[in-house]
C-alpha cells in the first residue's frame, strides 16, 4: 500500500507550518524530504507518524504498529543501555522470538554497534545514537519507515553505514521517508520534496527536479557586481551565478549544466527573492 | 503495558539518585518530624518578681521551671526579661492578686503556660470551706444546692501521655506519600519531554492507559516500600500503637498512594520543563500539609479554608491512619474518608488519563478526522 499526505496543511504555534503539501511513499522507496532549518520537515513527518494533527488535507499511514520513527532528537533513552533501548521497542511493537533476537544482532553489527549492547544511551557519540534510533525504528520491519534528519552531525563512515540500514529497509519493502539538510543525500532517494517555509518548491526524481531549474545558472571565479550579488553563491572556490532570463552575465562568466544542488539552492534563491520581492 | 513497566523500573533503578531520595528522604522526616516538630510543652522558663517571689517560687510545679526569683523588683523588670527572652512567664506577687505574664509571641508555651496557671490556679481554691462559708450565708433548706463536688477524673484515650509523635507519625506516612507520589513522579513525563522521547513515545503502539501505569507502577512500589518503612521505624522509635485492622491501613494507604501518583503525572503532562513540574507539585504539596488536619485541626479553620481542606486527599488519609492505628477504627468508622478519597482517585485518574490520550493522541484531536481500516486520516 502507498502512503503519504494529500493537500496537508499544519499549523503548529499560531503559524502555518506546512501548507497544501503532497508526498506519495510506496513501499521498497526512500524518498528524501529536503531544506534548510524551518522548512516544516520535522512538521511533515510528525505529521505523518500521527504526532501532529492536519488543519487539514489527508494522511495516508499504516497503523501505529507498522510505523517505525525515528524524530529528530533520536529517540533513544539517555538512562537505557543500547540492549535495553531495543528491548523497550521490541517489546512495545510486539516483536519477540528467536527471529526478532537475530535480526537485533545483524542491524547491531551492519550498525558498528555490535559489542556496546550495555552502554547507556547518554554514553554513545552522536552517531551512534543515530544509527541506534534507526535500528529501534525499523526493528519491527515496519510498512512505513520515518527518518527525521538520521544523518545530521553524524561522521562520514557513521553516515554511510546508517545509509546501508535506510537502503536495507527499502529493500525489505519499507516505504521510507527521510528527512534531511544534504542535498547529496537527496540525490540517493527515488523521488525527493523540496521544502521552504512549509512550501513545496520542488518535487519529482533528483534529474527531474535538477532539470526544472528555470533561467541558466554560470561559473565564474570572481565574484559579482551589483544587483546579481543576490543571485550568486560559493560552490567550493568558484562562484555559481542564477540568471532569471536569457541574458548573459557578460565576461568572465561561462554557463554551466545545473545539479541538484544548484537546483535546490535556485529553488530556495527564487523563494527568497520572490519573498523580498525582487525579481524573481 | 508490561514494556512500559519495564522500561520505567529500569529507568527509576539508574537514577541512584532519586531512588536514595525516595528511601532516605522520609526517614529524615519521619525523624525531623517525630523528634522535632512536638508540641509538647514540658519546660516553660519562669521568673518570679514580688515581696512574695522566694514562698511563691518553692511552690512552683511542673512546667514553670523557675529562671530566678527576684523580690526587690516588679512589673516593670518582669517585663523586661519576657522581652529578653530570659523567660516565657513571669509570675508578679505583692498587692492582692498575683499576676501572670505570658509570652503570646511563642504559641504553644503561651497556651501550656495559660493552662497550667488555671490549673493552679483551681489547686488553690479550698472547696470544702467555700461550700461551708456559703451555708452560713445563706437561708436554711437552700444550702442542698451545694454538693460536694467530686474530683474531675480525666482519662485521655488513645493517647494517654497525649504525645505528639503519637498523633504525627500516622500523618507523616501520608506527607511522605504525598512527596513521593505527587514531587517525584510529577517529573516522569517531563524527563521524557526533555531527553526528546516523548514524540516517539506518542506515535509508539501504547495505549495513553499503558503509560500512565507504567509511569505510576515503579514509584508505586518505591512508595509502598516507603510506607512500611516510615510506620515500622515510627512503631518502634516512637512507639506509635496500631490498634486497628493493618488490612485498612494498607488499603487506605494504596488508595491514597494512586491518588497522589496520578495527581503527580497529571502534574507531569501539564509541564513543560523539571521547573514548572516542581512549581505545580510544591502547590498541591503544601496546602496538604497545612491544611489536611496532620497540623491545624480542620476544626479551627475557616469555612472557605476548610473546603478546599475537603479536597486535598491528605486530609482523609490523616483521618484513615490516625483513625486506624490511634483509635482502632473500622470500614464502619472511616466509610466516609474511604469514599471520598475513592472519588478524588477517580477524578484524578480520568484527568491524567484525558490529558495523556490528548497528549499521545495528538492526530486524533478534537476535530473530525476519519481513519479507516487502512490507516488513512482526513482533516
Amino acid at each position: 500500500m502507498t502512503f503519504g499526505l494529500r493537500g496537508v496543511s499544519v499549523r503548529r504555534g499560531g503559524v502555518l507550518a506546512l501548507q497544501d503539501v503532497d508526498i506519495v511513499l510506496p513501499p521498497g522507496e526512500v524518498r528524501v524530504v529536503v531544506g534548510g532549518d524551518g522548512a516544516g520537515k520535522t512538521t511533515l513527518l510528525s505529521t505523518l507518524a500521527g504526532a501532529l494533527r492536519p488543519m487539514e488535507g489527508e494522511v495516508l499511514r499504516p497503523e501505529a504498529r507498522r510505523i517505525g520513527y525515528l524524530p529528530a532528537a533520536s529517540g533513544v533513552y539517555p538512562d537505557l543501555s543500547v540492549a535495553e533501548n531495543l528491548a523497550f521497542a521490541a517489546a512495545a511493537y510486539g516483536s519477540r522470538g528467536a527471529q526478532a533476537r537475530e535480526r537485533r544482532r545483524m542491524l547491531l553489527a551492519r550498525a558498528g554497534l555490535a559489542g556496546v549492547e550495555q552502554r547507556l544511551g547518554a554514553q554513545l557519540s552522536g552517531g551512534m545514537r543515530q544509527k541506534l534510533g534507526v535500528i529501534r525504528a525499523m526493528l519491527h520491519h515496519p510498512d512505513l519507515l520515518i527518518l527525521d534528519e538520521p544523518t545530521t552531525g553524524v561522521d562520514p563512515v557513521s553516515r554511510r553505514e546508517l545509509w546501508w540500514l535506510i537502503a536495507h529497509a527499502a529493500a525489505e519493502g519499507s516505504a521510507v521517508v527521510v528527512a534531511t539538510t544534504y542535498v547529496d543525500e537527496a540525490e540517493r532517494a527515488a523521488e525527493l520534496l523540496l521544502l521552504d517555509h512549509g512550501r513545496t518548491l520542488g518535487s519529482g526524481t533528483p534529474q527531474a527536479v535538477a532539470a526544472a531549474m528555470p533561467g541558466r545558472l554560470y561559473a565564474g571565479d570572481d565574484p559579482p557586481r551589483g544587483d546579481a550579488v543576490d543571485r550568486a553563491w560559493r560552490r567550493g572556490r568558484p562562484w555559481r551565478l542564477w540568471c532569471p532570463d536569457e541574458q548573459a552575465p557578460g565576461k568572465g562568466w561561462r554557463e554551466v549544466r545545473a545539479d541538484l544542488q544548484d537546483a535546490v539552492t535556485v529553488a530556495l534563491l527564487r523563494w527568497e527573492l520572490s519573498r523580498r520581492g525582487g525579481a524573481a | 503495558m508490561w514494556a512500559m513497566v519495564v522500561k520505567e523500573f529500569l529507568q527509576l533503578r539508574r537514577d541512584r539518585r532519586t531512588l536514595a531520595m525516595m528511601i532516605v528522604l522520609p526517614l529524615m522526616l519521619l525523624i525531623i518530624f517525630g523528634y522535632a516538630a512536638s508540641f509538647d510543652v514540658s519546660r516553660i522558663p519562669t521568673v518570679v518578681v514580688g515581696p512574695s517571689a522566694k514562698a511563691y517560687a518553692q511552690r512552683l510545679e511542673k512546667p514553670f521551671a523557675l529562671a530566678g526569683a527576684y523580690p526587690a523588683q516588679g512589673l516593670a523588670a518582669a517585663r523586661r526579661d519576657l522581652r529578653d527572652g530570659k523567660a516565657d512567664v513571669a509570675f508578679v506577687t505583692g498587692g492582692g492578686a498575683t499576676r501572670v505574664l505570658v509570652n503570646g509571641a511563642d504559641l504553644f508555651t503561651a497556651r501550656a503556660a495559660e493552662t497550667a496557671v488555671a490549673r493552679m490556679a483551681a489547686a488553690q481554691v479550698d472547696l470544702p470551706r467555700l461550700q461551708a462559708q456559703l451555708r452560713r450565708l445563706l437561708p436554711p433548706g437552700h444550702g442542698d444546692l451545694f454538693h460536694t463536688p467530686r474530683p474531675t477524673k480525666v482519662d485521655v484515650l488513645y493517647n494517654p501521655g497525649l504525645k505528639t509523635a503519637l498523633v504525627m507519625v500516622p500523618g507523616l506516612a501520608g506527607v511522605i506519600l504525598v512527596f513521593i507520589g505527587t514531587l517525584i513522579a510529577s517529573l516522569g513525563v517531563v524527563r521524557e519531554r526533555q531527553a526528546g522521547t516523548f514524540e516517539q513515545l506518542a506515535v509508539m503502539p501504547l495505549s495513553p492507559w499503558d503509560v500512565l501505569i507504567g509511569k505510576i507502577a515503579p514509584y508505586f512500589l518505591v512508595a509502598a516500600v516507603d510506607l512500611g518503612l516510615v510506620l515500622g521505624v515510627g512503631m518502634w522509635l516512637f512507639d506509635v500503637p496500631m490498634h486497628g485492622s493493618w488490612a485498612l491501613l494498607i488499603l487506605g494507604a494504596l488508595l491514597f498512594l494512586f491518588v497522589t501518583l496520578s495527581i503527580g503525572v497529571l502534574i507531569s503532562s501539564v509541564s513543560q520543563n523539571q521547573g514548572q513540574a516542581i512549581q505545580l507539585a510544591m502547590l498541591t504539596v503544601l496546602p496538604q500539609i497545612l491544611l489536611s488536619g496532620l497540623i491545624f485541626p480542620l476544626s479551627s479553620m475557616a469555612v472557605g479554608v476548610r473546603w478546599i481542606a475537603y479536597v486535598l486527599p491528605l486530609t482523609y488519609f490523616v483521618e484513615i491512619s490516625r483513625g486506624v492505628m490511634l483509635q482502632g477504627q473500622t470500614v464502619a468508622d472511616l466509610w466516609r474518608p474511604f469514599v471520598y478519597l475513592a472519588a478524588l482517585g477517580a477524578v484524578a485518574v480520568t484527568f491524567a488519563t484525558l490529558r495523556f490520550y490528548r497528549l499521545l493522541n495528538p492526530a486524533a484531536g478534537r476535530d473530525r478526522h476519519r481513519t479507516s481500516a487502512a490507516g488513512k486520516v482526513r482533516a
